[in-house]
């Protein structure tokens, strides 16, 4: 019995996914849609976060430990504090500044090095110069090739630079052997100094320590001598603390990636669903041939694991060619901005390469592993016979487990960040997705009911037919509901943050011009002269001036920003777009600063609480007045009075101007007698308060693009899904049809019937995708993004875009239920008839 | 004179053309050499050295050769930067324990700009160090403390005699031109002790050792490609310094030597009383560079074969001063009867010097 039994299995499984070819296709397509995003996001993420890494390895050498401290760097008076300590066995001091090129919106990182000391710490940063003093030079300096052929410089070249607002021209003595990656350029520590208006400071210290010595108890030895502001740390905190920024942004777009790959195993499940229905009859044989229920559940879970393959294997394929085109147009921050300078080569990543072959096939093993349970324990005798279908979906509907997991969802909303990732936020929205499938058929159950019945005609048999087998209906609503509450959620989180983003825009920019001293980079600035010229500018009413500075709180995160600006207390909401506070300081208290969100949430700089801040070496008190909210700066930013900042830093610099004209001043004559005028004026950056908003808006489309495209993805799979299940549905419902025909119906007749059930079908799944994705928009706004990035902003419904979409949707799935259709009734009919018995 | 040779390496050298020569004081004679002024830095001048070699022992064990240097450069690159950091005055050293039965040198390097009190030449007195390796002169005696990879100095060298003006009452010419001079005194016979510690094994050691100072601007003739020296203790409390310089070549382009007997009488020798003359030649496996480790030194009327303690004394320094040469103890051997110890130095030995 058992050999027949198995190449009859054979018979079934391949004639299955032979016959339905264009189905298999469409299963294995979602699939390797899923994987083929997720991999490109994995390989291409991962190549710029570990080119980060490597660089800062390289750029660390052999040091066992760092010392760091604010951007700006720190009293260069540590340094030979550090190098006598008796652990240290070279102190090698850095000067870094992202240096702002003279003639193009770019950075270049600056290394200066006292080549002595970096040599037995970095020594891939000691380039071979064919005059050795050059390595020595004040005006010398020695690119990395990356940077090289960014810039196109060779050897004897010149570099320009702007510091302040004026130009530093350096010469190119040679390229930096390692550094094939990183876009940096190296020279000596005084020219670093002196070139780029660092007298007296140095960024950080490397250590090597002596042979012996542990490094974990010398680290915390060092750290009690430090000053405040500065931390010691192993480089590879650096290496964390540099991922931080954009570790949210990659797990949001690897999760994204995820969704798709789960729509696409919705896609499966459907099929599979649907296709051991339709070959009831035929599995019912398998086991009445000798075939035990383990061994048919085993055969159905193979064909998923077949789809899942073919898949997974075209999917990676896939995800290599999408993620080189990616990085080719776009970047390889995929338009956010995060990895500057970095420019990665793709190689095709064994580890995540594995990952998502076995969840491509793991997916599709699943998806198939209901469908196949079922069917093997279906009573054989029963099964043979016809019309048996719907009890296949009975199981599908008790409603009890469904309402516990949407409760779990919940619960899960509403616990903390792990690792400050919004891992349980994630875990309520795949809950809530996954509790409202297992209580479609409930759903569906109940909205048929309330639909009023049709007087007659097709309509009426239409809607007769789905209450009849609501079982099919739900799986057939799996994937378009799914997609549809993605597509609805997101819409909504991103038309919130937009609305949000649009007024903090217009709040925060109250002025009629806005200067810059550079657009990039940390070389740039407004020097006491030049704020006093652009004050005394003819058509200027009044100025503010702010710095921009950073702090480093906590070594584990990156560096916070501190925003010195002129405060008018009694206008403070015209400033600062307060969320929290103000709060109205007790006599005594410390002075007041205003922090971001993210200081709240990362920090609990709640309001009232007292602080302490490291400026200029010294631990300084204030208190919390007050929370703002901010787009801008998600490792947390920090608001103090200017004054203030002068009378403890002694920095009367400033990074950015905004500038209130008198009446009957044309911003555009202004801008242009600034870059007239001033000294270096024409290096200033220039913009109405309108264009600053449109950048911004810009840049923030820019990077939701991929979000968009991951988005359309998922919508596309859940088409495949209704188009796949509902062709399987009618092409099992071919009997009937055949009746139908028999007893007089016509063929219009019986496609009006198809498009009221495709009508139907697809309005429930809007209906519920409407509001499954309305509750995810929920936990994307308040826990998604608020842990991932800490930006708090209001719930804002884009109703005519979701309207307009509903529609394209409603339109898209009733046209493929027709066309479904269209295509089972094309078989004549009495053959069809025949063929039940 | 000698170590001219670091001038030329690539990090010290300054091509003549890039700078003028009289950017840096001019080395003249007829100047005074002071005492303790002289014994410290002289900061204007391009570059200068203190070099101390010495012939030491346990008291039942074998001799051995021990070398401490400090080199100080002037690099005038960035002498107008108003930073901490700016390269103003450029120190190396260089430290080596010869021992027969290791049988090559065990030696290390410092390299440093000087400044924020982790690297200094004083100009008061000799007190030059960088880091934890220091040479000081202190109550009369040469202090030096090491801290190298696999061994560790701590030693004490006291004059025994008056210090030796080169030269011309010190002032050492190194070529046919007036301007190829440097100042140069030496402190032969100094008395070692104190301890020398390698492989973690602690050692008391005494011995007799040899100091040279020496600060030029433009020692190194345009033409000349490196120069042997040797600084010889004689056992009768002589000393014996000859040098010659060598073009490319290996021909003599000048000499100098002064030898001081036993009575103190001093005698300098001109350039046509020295001879130096190979007697054999090593090849080094790791650069390949051929050095004539087994030399006959004429001065005068005087014969001295000179023997090396063992062949491979080649010192790699191009992680500091940039440089390759060979720094050996030896044996002055008259008549095959040993005379005196002390230590040969050959330079410009790898590639030729490009000036």
């Amino acid at each position: 019995m058992r050999k027949p039994g198995l190449s009859a299995a054979r018979a079934v499984l391949a004639g299955s996914l032979v016959q339905n070819k264009a189905r298999s296709t469409l299963s294995v397509l979602a699939i390797a849609l899923g994987v083929a995003l997720g991999y490109a996001v994995a390989l291409i993420t991962g190549a710029a976060v570990n080119e980060l890494a490597l660089g800062v390895q390289f750029l660390a050498g052999d040091a066992d430990l760092q010392v760091r401290g604010p951007r700006s760097g720190f009293d260069e008076a540590v340094y030979p504090r550090l190098a006598r300590l008796p652990e240290v066995a070279v102190a090698s001091p850095v000067v870094e500044a992202d240096a702002k090129l003279a003639d193009r919106d770019d950075v270049l990182k600056i290394i200066g090095v006292d080549v002595f000391r970096a040599g037995a710490v970095q020594p891939g940063l000691i380039a071979q110069a064919g005059d050795r003093l050059d390595q020595l030079r004040p005006d010398m300096l020695f690119v990395s090739s990356a940077a090289a052929s960014a810039l196109g410089v060779v050897r004897g070249g010149e570099l320009a630079f702007q510091v302040g607002l004026r130009t530093v021209t350096l010469r190119v003595a040679g390229v930096v052997p390692g550094g094939a990656q990183q876009r940096f350029a190296v020279m000596d520590i005084a020219g670093a100094q002196t070139n780029f208006d660092r007298p007296g400071r140095v960024s950080r210290v490397d250590l090597r320590l002596r042979p012996g010595i542990d490094i974990d108890a010398a680290r915390e030895r060092i750290q009690a001598q430090l000053p405040a502001g500065l931390a010691v740390q192993r480089p590879e905190a650096g290496v964390a603390a540099g991922e931080g920024l954009s570790r949210s942004y990659r797990v949001n777009l690897n999760v994204l990636a995820l969704v798709a790959l789960f729509t696409g195993g919705l896609l499966v499940f459907s099929t599979q669903a649907l296709a051991v229905v339709r070959r009831r009859p035929q599995l019912a044989l398998l086991r009445v041939l000798g075939m035990t229920r383990r061994q048919l559940a085993s055969l159905l879970v193979l064909e998923g694991a077949i789809v899942g393959v073919v898949g997974s294997a075209l999917g990676l394929a896939g995800g290599f060619v999408l993620a080189r085109a990616a990085v080719r147009v776009i970047g390889a921050d995929l338009g956010a901005g995060y990895f500057r300078g970095v420019a990665p080569t793709l190689a095709l990543a064994p580890i995540p390469l594995v990952i998502f072959f076995c969840l491509g096939v793991t997916i599709a093993m699943l998806a198939s592993l209901v469908p196949a349970l079922e069917a093997a324990r279906a009573a054989p005798a029963a099964a043979l016979k016809a019309g048996d279908e719907e009890r296949a979906f009975s199981r599908l509907r008790p409603s009890w487990p469904g309402l516990v997991i949407i409760g779990a969802g919940a619960l899960a909303a509403l616990a903390p960040p792990v690792a400050g990732l919004p891992l349980f936020g994630y875990l309520a929205i795949a809950l809530f997705v996954i509790g409202t499938l297992m209580l479609m058929p409930r759903i569906a159950v109940m909205l048929l009911a309330a639909l009023p019945l049709p007087r007659g005609g097709p309509p009426r048999l239409a809607l007769l037919q789905l209450r009849g087998a609501p079982g099919q209906v739900a799986v057939s609503l799996a994937a378009i509901v799914a997609a549809v509450s993605l597509m609805v959620s997101m819409a909504i989180m991103v038309a919130s943050f937009r609305v949000s983003l649009d007024a903090w825009l217009e709040r925060i920019l109250p002025a009629d011009l806005y200067v810059r001293a550079g657009a990039a980079g940390d070389t740039a600035y407004l020097g006491a002269d030049d704020q006093a010229r652009l004050a005394a500018l003819p058509g200027v009413r009044s100025a503010e001036f702010q710095r921009e500075q950073q702090l480093l709180l906590d070594p584990s995160r990156p560096r916070v920003v501190l925003l010195a600006r002129s405060i008018d207390a009694a206008n403070l909401a015209r400033q600062l777009q307060l969320v929290r506070g103000p709060v109205t300081l007790p006599p005594g208290a410390p002075p007041p600063v205003w922090v971001n969100e993210a200081m709240l949430d990362l920090y609990d700089f709640a309001p009232g609480k007292l602080i302490e801040l490291p400026i200029a070496g010294k631990l300084a008190s204030f208190t919390v007045a007050g929370v703002w909210r901010d787009y801008a700066r998600p490792q947390g930013a920090i608001v103090i009075e200017r004054e203030r900042y002068i009378a403890l830093t002694g920095d009367r610099s400033a990074t950015s101007a905004a500038l209130w004209l008198a009446s009957g001043v044309n911003p555009d004559e202004l801008s242009r007698a600034i870059a007239g005028d001033i000294p270096g004026g024409s290096r200033l950056e220039i913009a109405a308060p309108g264009e600053i908003r449109e950048v911004s808006l810009k840049a923030f489309d820019r990077t939701f693009a991929v979000t968009y495209a991951l988005e359309l993805a998922a919508v596309v799979i859940g088409l495949f899904g209704l188009s796949s299940s509902f062709g399987a549905l009618v092409l099992s419902r071919r009997r009937e049809f055949g009746m139908l025909r028999h007893i007089g119906m016509t063929r219009r007749q019986i496609a009006a019937m198809l498009a009221t059930e495709g009508l139907t079908i697809s309005a429930i799944g809007l209906l519920v995708g409407f509001g499954l994705g309305w509750l995810i928009s929920l936990v994307l706004i308040d826990v998604v993004n608020r842990q991932s990035f800490h930006w708090g902003m209001e719930l804002n419904v884009p109703w005519s875009a979701l309207a307009s979409s509903a529609v394209v949707v409603l339109a898209l799935s009733t046209l493929t239920a027709i066309a479904s259709g269209r295509q089972a009734m094309s078989r004549r009919a009495v053959l069809v008839v025949k063929e039940d018995w | 004179m000698r170590r001219r040779r670091f001038l030329a390496s690539p990090l010290l050298l300054l091509a003549s053309g890039t700078l003028a020569a009289d950017d840096y004081p001019r080395v003249l004679p007829g100047q005074t050499i002071g005492f303790p002024r002289d014994a410290g830095a002289h900061p204007a001048f391009r570059s200068e050295w203190w070099y101390i070699t010495g012939w030491v022992r346990e008291p039942d064990g074998n001799p051995f050769g021990v070398q401490v240097t400090f080199f100080r450069n002037r690099p005038r690159v960035a002498e107008s930067n108003p930073s901490a950091f700016a390269p103003r005055q450029l120190l190396f050293a260089h430290a080596a324990i010869a021992d027969a039965r290791y049988g090559k040198l065990r030696h290390d390097q410092r390299a440093a700009r000087a400044g924020f009190g982790l690297a200094n030449a004083a100009e008061d007195t000799t007190a030059v160090s960088i880091d934890d390796w220091s040479l000081k002169l202190v109550d009369g005696a040469y202090i030096a403390r090491i801290v190298a990879r696999d061994f560790r100095f701590d030693l004490r060298f006291a004059p025994s005699q008056p210090v030796l003006l080169e030269g011309d009452g010190g002032f050492s010419r190194k070529g046919r031109s007036i301007e190829n001079a440097s100042y140069y005194y030496s402190q032969p016979q100094l008395a070692v002790s104190g301890n020398v510690a390698v492989d973690g094994r602690d050692a008391n050691i005494t011995g007799t050792a040899w100091l040279d100072h020496e600060w030029s601007s433009a020692a190194l003739a345009p033409e000349a490609s490196g120069w042997d020296w040797i600084g010889i203790n004689l056992d009768d409390d002589g000393a014996l310094m000859a040098f010659r310089m060598r073009d490319h070549a290996g021909a003599a382009l000048w000499a100098g030597g002064t030898f001081r007997g036993r009575d103190g009488a001093l005698r300098s020798f001109e350039p046509a009383e020295i001879r130096f003359a190979v007697e054999r030649r090593w090849r080094s496996p790791r650069t390949g560079i051929e050095y004539p480790v087994a030399m006959r030194v004429s001065v005068g009327n005087d014969d001295y074969a000179l023997e090396p303690l063992m062949d491979d004394q080649e010192l790699d320094a191009r992680a500091s001063t940039g440089t390759v040469y060979w720094e050996g103890a030896v044996r002055a051997l008259r008549g095959g009867r040993e005379v005196g110890r002390g230590y040969l130095e050959l330079t410009g030995y790898g590639k030729p010097l490009t000036l």
